[in-house]
This record gives C-alpha cells, structure tokens and sequence, in this order.
C-alpha cells in the first residue's frame, strides 16, 4: 500500500469517524444513560390527563422491566401520567442514580434494595416517603428494613430470604438440626449431603444463619431500633468461628463450591440440602428436580435467622416530578394488585401482607416464608460495607484451616478500627 | 494482551513535500463530491447533535459541537490548507478521547468528588432540608383537597378529630371554614377553586413544596403533601437561614466551613455535602495515609514486575516461535502461522474468565485432565496465582510479538546475513550479533508501549483473579496479584464508599509513572538506533 493511499483513506476514514466520536461526547456530557427504553406510552393516557399528566422515568433492573411496563400502563389509564420505564443493568443502576440523579436528566423513581439506603441518603439523592397509616399493610421486616434514621426513604415490594433447598427424593425428610441435615444428607448417598455457596472470598451472607445460631449479630441496635456502628457485635462470633473451622475440616462448607457449582450440582439430583434463596428454585425446578423448602436447620438450640433482603423503589430527591413520583408508588405499587402483579413475574414473596398471603399459597414461597420468619434486615448503614471487605475473606481463611480464634479477633479489629477511622 | 497500537508517525506521511498546490477542483470530480457528501453527513449530524444540546442546555459543549464544525469546514473547502487537511482528523480524536479525558480526570483530581459530595451546594441544602423533615409522632393523617385563589395555592383539609373543614397557605394558618363535602371530605370551599388531579400534577413542584402551618405556634409544626391527597404534620429539625443550618433540638449550628459540607463547631459534619476543589489533598492522602501507603509500595513493586516479565516472556517466546517459522520453504506455514496467532483474536476479558475456570483447583482443566486430579491451588496460593497471571498474559501477549518478530525479520537485509554467513558466523552468532540487534531497533517501541500496557492491563488481572488471594495483613481490602489500577479500583470503588477525586488523583500518578519509564526508555531506543 502505498503512503498516500493510506493517508488519503485514513484521512476519509477519520472524517466519518470524527462525526462518531463528537456525538458520543456529547452524549456522554450531557449524562443521559437510557440503554432501552420501553415507552409505556398510550394515546388513550395523554388525551384523558389533556397533556397535563406529566411523564415518570423509573429505572428498573432489566429482569423486572417487561413486568414493570405492564403495571405502568396500567397506572398511566387512571391518572394520565406516563411512566417511562428504563432497563437497567442490575450492577449499575445504584452508581448511576447517585451520579446522575440531580441532574436534568435523572430518573424519577428507581428499583432498588434496601441495603443501598445508608448509601442514598448519604449522598442526599433519595427522598423520604410518608406513608401514612399504610405502612401497617406491610410486613414488618419489609417496613423495618427501608426506614433509615426513623424515616421511610423506599416503598418495599418484595422480601427475599436464604432457606433449604431440599431435594425431596434423596431426603424426604426436613432436617431438625444442622448435624440431622448431614446425617440424613449422608444416609441418602448423595455426592454432597449438604450445599451452600462460598468462593475464595467466602461469602457471609450465606453464612450469616448460621453465626446468627451462636448469638453473633453483626451490629447491635440503638433506642429507636437502627443499627448502631458503634455497636459492633461481630466479637461475639467466636464459637460459630471455632464450628466454622471444623465444618472446613470435615469439608461440609468448602470455598471450592461457587454459585454455579452449587446449582450446577442440585440440578443433577447431587445434592441433598442446599441453603439458598428463592431466585434459584426456577432453574432447579426445570431441571426436574422435585423439591421442598425448609426453614434452615441451627447448628445449636437458637434460631438460625437469615438477613433478609427487601426490595422496593425509591423517589429521587431532585426530581421535579416528586408529587408523582410518591403517588405512583403509595397509591399504586403500594396496592395488593400490583404487588401480586410483580409477585407473578418474580416468585418472590411480596412485602404487602394480604398479598403475601395470598403468594403463600404456593408451598415454595411459603417455605421461604416460613424459613423467614427469624430474618432481620441486613444493615444497611455505610459501615456495612467496612464489615463486608474483611468479613468473607476471614470466614474463607478459617474454612481453609487458619486458626479461627485469631483470624475471628482479627476481623474484629480491623472492622473496629476502620469504622473509627470513618 | 500486549495489543497496542504502535507509535504514530504520521509527521513523516503529512509533509506535503512537492505536492503542486491549488489543483483545480474540477479535474477530479469523483473525490470532490465524496468529499462533500462527507461533509454534509458530518454537518447533518452536528446540526442534530446541535438541537440535542439546546435542548438539554448544554453551552459549553454546544460551542465547542460549532467550533470544531466550522474549523472542519473551513479546513476541507477552501484551498490550500493541505497540511490541514491531513490533521484535522487527527487533532479531532487526540482533543476528544486524550486531551478531554486527560483533562477531566485531572479536574476531578482535585475535588473532593465521593459519597457524600456528588451534588452542589444547592440540592445539598434541598436534601438535608427534605431528610429532616420528621412527621409529629401519633400524629393524624388529614384527607386534602389542594385548591387556588388565582396564584395562591392552599390546603382544604378535614380535621380528622373533629370533622371540621379548615382551609389554610403558606401564610395563614389553618382555620375554619365553610365546606362542600363529599363523602364526608371537604371537597370545595367558596372563593377559592378545587385543584384537580391533573391540575395538581401540572403544579407538583410548588404543591409539593408547600407548607402550612397548622396553628400560630410554629412548634405544632406545618402541614404538607407528598401526593396531593392526604397531609401529614411535619416538623423541621434543621432550620435554614443567612447560609447556615440549626438543629432545632440541640440548638447547633451548622456552617460551611470550606470543608464541601456544613459543619458544627466541634467539627461534625452533615451529609450530604457538595463538591468543592480541594487542591492537593487528594494526592497527599494517597502518600500519606498510612492504610494506603503501606499496600502501595508492594503493589507497585509487583506492577512493575508483572509488567517486566509480561513482555520479557511473551517477547522471547514470540521471538523464538517467529525465527524457527521464518523459514520460506516449510510445508504448511500458513497454518501454523495462523494457529499462531489465534490467541490474539481470543478476547482478553473472556479468555481471563475462561482461563479461571480451569486453574480452578478441584474441578479446573489443569488440576483435573493436565495434572491427573492433583490439588494444585493456583489461585489461592499468593506465589501460584502470580505464576497464573503471567502464564495467562503469555499466552495472550506472545502472538503479537510473534506477528511484530516475525514482519521485522522479514524485512531485515538480506545482504547482512549474507555477509555473516560468508565470514563464517554460526545461526547463534548470526542471530545474536546481526538479527537481533536489527530487530530490536524497529521491535523496541512496541516493547514499551506493550509495557505501558500491561502496566494498566485491569482486565486480565480483574477478571482472573480479582487481585486475589486477599492479602489478610492488608487493612484495605488489596490482594497479592492487585496492580496499581485495580487497587485503584479497589480503594475507590468497592464497598460503600466511592472516592471518584482519589481515583483520578491515583490515575494522574500513573500516568505519570507510565510516561517517565516511557520516554526514558524512548530516549533509550534512540540511542540504540544510533549504535547501528
């Protein structure tokens, strides 16, 4: 080739591409983050609200999208404001609503989780919402769990929990006790009696039933019933290290089982009991799998109560919409018709109680409802995030043969000492 | 991968030389119109473009969006400017994807950008105001009817204790009135017009904003609206006046110190904040903090190690695979040449993922079909996970080298090998007296572009191993195979806390680091260039 054949395609080349790049900064200064909108719109809204109505943009994780544009439209019938529902992807709608939010062109309401609210509030991109008298119509842990600081700042729709997965001809029994669990696990000759999920970094959530079962809470609460930093409780956890340690050495918990080994092996009829939540009975289910749910079996005589997850959806705070924004969610998604809407697309239990109830009638959300019952709310205050960096990696060290009461005290003082640190 | 680029020499290809000037337009009509059909499509797109940022209010960039559209214009239709011509495409991408980011993320590496510091001042105040908004406690819910006596809007509400129907504003209090009811809501009150739904949505800003006080006594607290059909009592415990916030109870006070939030005189401070500049604070954290610093020194050492050994690696592999298949007369070159090379056309972040997945140490390919079952823990043990990476980056780095050996080896002259081989030299002496000395003459750039690549190489180093195993003596959460951008990325983005100012200051000092080695070892090459 010779050079200024070159340089004249380049030069052509960069002409076309130069228009490319200059409209993809301008998109990207300007902050507008749509990937796929699925308009909601209908000509029948606009003509009744006489263009009044005014738009909603609410961002929604991708999976509840389709389900969510469904009850929108719904909405936009009897009031006349259109909701825009945006399809996000899941691991990147919390960083965008805190950068974006405040500006011209953030969303309205967003789809979230309730350990996010110490980080919202934080930044001042979530607004309280009062819910009134209709806040008894929810379960308490549901209501428990999107009040930060005595305030209401997400209207909760669904409620997630761990149980026991069980595999009902291998164990056609429910465990009483986790050393039931393994006996009757190892009795039915399954390749692995007992499951739950860990990796190189642990995983403490998964965990949590169990340290829980030994009286060791992560955080201690104040007068009005918030977690408290300063209380940290963790230290108590030295007895649940020690039964950590020789779950590692007689290999019932390993680090080496990830998520998708795990249900990789329940979907072969490998397993037993596996501790795992709701989101995985669908695929375990179309495998041909038959299964119960169980609350999870205590290694001691306590409880093993899991964190409870809760889901829901909150109104941004520089939102020019914020009237709205709160009526869509207190009036409408607040309903028994579309928690049970959102209920149908999701098969988690919904936060509502008469909708809950009715969810209920299936025996798998109403085991989870069951293995529920003991479940706080993971906390959701920013130090939460300091006790997750050590947390796993430390359980991961023990269940790999350190020695549990310094890796435990260590934890401890690091955790300790970085919340102090601020 | 060690895929980048190689330098640009486009100084030596732009020189107009003895190109005769001002050619008539009109004797080659083909590339004068592609070259307007261009344009127009450029001009097109920026009118769109233009209209877009009107809409949004975005000035600045809207200026620039016609700056850089009349310099193009002018550039390509008027005479002459040839050596324009052949630049403007250049500067265009240099301004937007280096001198733009570059630019940026030094700006932000001097503000205090990070959870609890993403808004301005303005929606800071906003924010705090709206979060302590407490509603009294056991207090009743009022069903509301928002109506308007021309711009004045108020609250006709129900008494929920007493029945009666109270209207009040901003500035009247509550207090009686006659009614219309519906269903035992006061619906309509003489004088003043009943807002409907819509019409309470077309004014939601101010309806939402407003607030009424529910008696004289400014304690009882005011009255307002979250969805214009039922009030609630709140009461402010932060009060806002002359730029200063009091706590209402504790009678603190809390002022803007320069600090980016409001601050009491004990030096408690109230998120959220906003951003400010911070000057030099960013980087003198970075070499300061003592959680920080620790970690930083063995995480550089290992970068550059890391970095060294990449290239060293994937380089003599490559090099030795280019010499032993420049040989013309094999049989079936083309094949294992293109065998070679597929690697290169494998992406790095799946190949990362895919390579995880069999170092996995009881169910991974290597242990379980290469080592027979053995327990080799290749990612968990601190020496074995550094040994993976770098295993993983040669086989992802040597077919570039093997594709850059073996174009340079081509183009050696022959004559100088000739001469070798009639002075007697053997193909080791050859090779290490004459080859290879030419061949790093041209290969030595890319060696050190390829460095400064792998010396920001996240992809591989995050999707295989995370920067794990943890270091468990660490206090911030670094790992054994963490190189300085993912440690970056660590420190800054993982937990809760986002420090966006940080990471921009930590990215500025690699860049700086990456481009001192880079022209040190530029003026290197030179030097090399001049021994032959």
């Amino acid at each position: 080739m010779s050079i200024k054949m070159r340089a004249r395609n380049l030069l052509a080349l960069g002409a076309v591409a130069a228009v490319t790049a200059l409209s993809l900064s301008g998109c990207s200064g300007s902050g507008s983050s749509s990937s796929s909108p699925s308009d909601a719109t209908s000509s029948a809204a606009s003509s009744q609200a006489g263009g009044k109505g005014g738009a909603l943009t609410v961002w929604v994780d991708s999976e509840r999208a389709s389900a969510l544009s469904a009850v929108a439209k719904d909405f936009q019938k009897n009031t006349g404001i259109t909701v825009k529902v945006v399809s996000k992807a899941t691991d990147k709608i919390k960083d965008d609503f805190t950068q974006q939010g405040a500006s011209s062109g953030g969303p309205d309401v967003v789809m979230g989780a309730h350990d996010w609210i110490g980080e919202l509030v934080t930044n001042g991109i979530a607004a309280p919402i009062e819910l009134g008298d209709k806040a008894s119509e929810f379960s308490d842990v549901s209501i428990k769990a999107s009040t930060y600081q005595g305030k209401t700042y997400m209207l909760p729709y669904a409620v997630e929990n761990l149980a026991v997965l069980r595999n009902t001809e291998l164990a056609p029994k429910a465990a009483t006790s986790f050393d039931d669990m393994i006996a009757k696990g190892k009795a039915s000759g399954a390749t692995y009696p007992f499951l739950v999920q860990q990796g190189d970094e642990g995983d403490p959530y998964h965990l949590y039933p169990f340290q829980t079962a030994f009286g060791a809470p992560v955080f201690g609460t104040d007068s009005k019933g918030d977690y408290d930093a300063s209380k940290l409780e963790l230290g108590k956890g030295d007895k649940f290290a020690d039964w950590l340690s020789a779950q590692g050495k007689a290999k019932t918990i390993s680090t080496e089982i990830t998520g998708d080994i795990a249900a990789d092996a329940f979907a072969k009829g490998k397993v037993a009991y596996w501790l795992t939540g709701p989101w995985n009975v669908k695929a375990a289910q179309k495998a041909g799998i038959k299964l119960a749910v169980d609350p999870i079996p205590s290694p001691t005589s306590s409880p093993a109560a899991p964190f409870a997850g809760v889901k829901g959806f909150f109104v941004n705070e520089h939102s020019d919409n914020k009237l709205a924004a709160t009526d869509f969610l207190v009036n409408y998604l607040g309903t028994e018709d579309v928690q049970t809407k959102l209920f149908e697309s999701s098969a988690v239990l919904p936060a509502l109680k008469t909708a809950a109830d009715k969810a209920a009638q299936d025996p798998v959300i109403a085991g989870f409802q069951k293995a529920g019952e003991n479940a706080v709310p993971m906390p959701a205050i920013p130090a939460m995030g300091t006790v997750f960096e050590h947390w796993g990696v430390s359980e991961a060290a023990i269940l790999n043969g350190k020695d549990p009461q310094k890796t435990w005290s260590d934890l401890v003082t690091k955790v300790t000492k970085a919340i102090a640190k601020g | 991968m060690s895929i980048t680029s190689p330098p640009q020499r486009t100084p030596e290809l732009l020189t107009p030389g003895r190109t005769p000037r001002g050619r008539a337009p009109g004797t080659r009509v083909g590339p004068f119109l592609l070259k307007i059909g261009m344009l127009a499509l450029l001009d097109a797109f920026a009118v769109v473009l233009a209209m877009v940022l009107v809409a949004k209010h975005e000035w600045v960039i809207l200026t620039l969006v016609i700056v850089a559209l009349v310099i193009i214009n002018v550039v390509y239709l008027r005479k002459g400017l040839l050596p324009g011509k052949y630049l403007t495409p250049g500067l265009a991408f240099l301004l937007i994807f280096q001198i733009f980011t570059i630019g940026y993320t030094g700006y932000i590496a001097f503000t205090n950008y990070s959870s609890g510091h993403v808004l301005t001042k303005d929606e800071a105040v906003q924010a705090l105001l709206s979060q302590n908004q407490a509603r009294v406690p056991d207090s009743p819910t009022y069903p509301l009817t928002v109506v308007s006596q021309g711009d004045t809007l108020g609250f006709l509400v129900t008494d929920p204790d007493t029945g009666k129907a109270e209207l009040g504003t901003t500035t009247d209090p509550l207090h009686e009135v006659a009614a219309q009811r519906q269903d035992g809501k006061a619906v309509s009150t003489d004088g003043w017009t009943s807002l409907s739904f819509s019409d309470v949505l077309g004014r939601q800003k101010e309806i939402f904003a407003l607030s009424v006080p529910i008696s004289d006594d400014a304690a009882a607290g005011t009255l307002r609206t979250q969805d214009g059909r039922t009030g609630y009592q709140f009461v402010s415990s932060l009060k806002y006046s002359d730029g200063t916030l009091t706590d209402s109870k504790t009678g603190t006070v809390y002022a803007d110190r320069g600090q980016g939030a409001f601050v009491s005189e004990k030096g408690d401070a109230l998120l959220p904040g906003w951003r400010i500049n911070v000057g030099v604070d960013n980087f003198t954290h970075a070499f300061t903090d003592q959680s920080i610093r620790g970690p930083l020194l063995k995480v550089t050492a290992w970068t550059i190690v890391f970095a060294l050994v990449s290239v060293a690696s994937t380089f003599v592999l490559g090099m030795f695979l280019a010499i032993a298949f420049d040989k013309r007369g094999m049989r079936g070159r083309k094949i294992y040449q293109t065998i070679m090379v597929l690697p290169y056309a494998f992406p790095a972040f799946l190949a990362a993922m895919v390579w995880a997945g069999m170092y996995s140490k009881s169910f991974g390919f290597f242990n379980q079909v290469l080592l027979g079952g053995a327990q080799i823990p290749w990612l968990e043990d601190p020496t074995l996970a550094k040994v993976a990476v770098l295993l993983l980056n040669l086989w992802l780095g040597f077919p570039y080298m093997f594709l850059v050996c073996l174009g340079a080896l081509q183009s050696l002259p022959g004559e100088v090998q000739e001469a070798a081989r009639i002075d007697g030299a053997s193909a080791w002496q050859t090779f290490r007296f004459i080859k290879f000395p030419l061949l790093l003459v041209s290969v030595a750039p890319l060696l050190i572009s390829s460095f400064a690549f792998n010396f920001n190489n996240f992809n591989l180093i995050y999707m295989l191993t995370g920067g794990g195993p943890r270091d468990m003596d660490a206090s911030i959460p670094v790992g054994e195979t963490d190189i300085l951008i993912s440690l970056v990325y660590k420190v800054a983005f993982t937990g809760q806390e986002r420090d966006y100012g940080l990471a921009s200051a930590f990215s500025i000092i690699i860049f700086v680091i990456v481009a001192v080695i880079s022209i040190v070892s530029f003026r290197r090459t030179r030097a090399l260039e001049e021994v032959n």
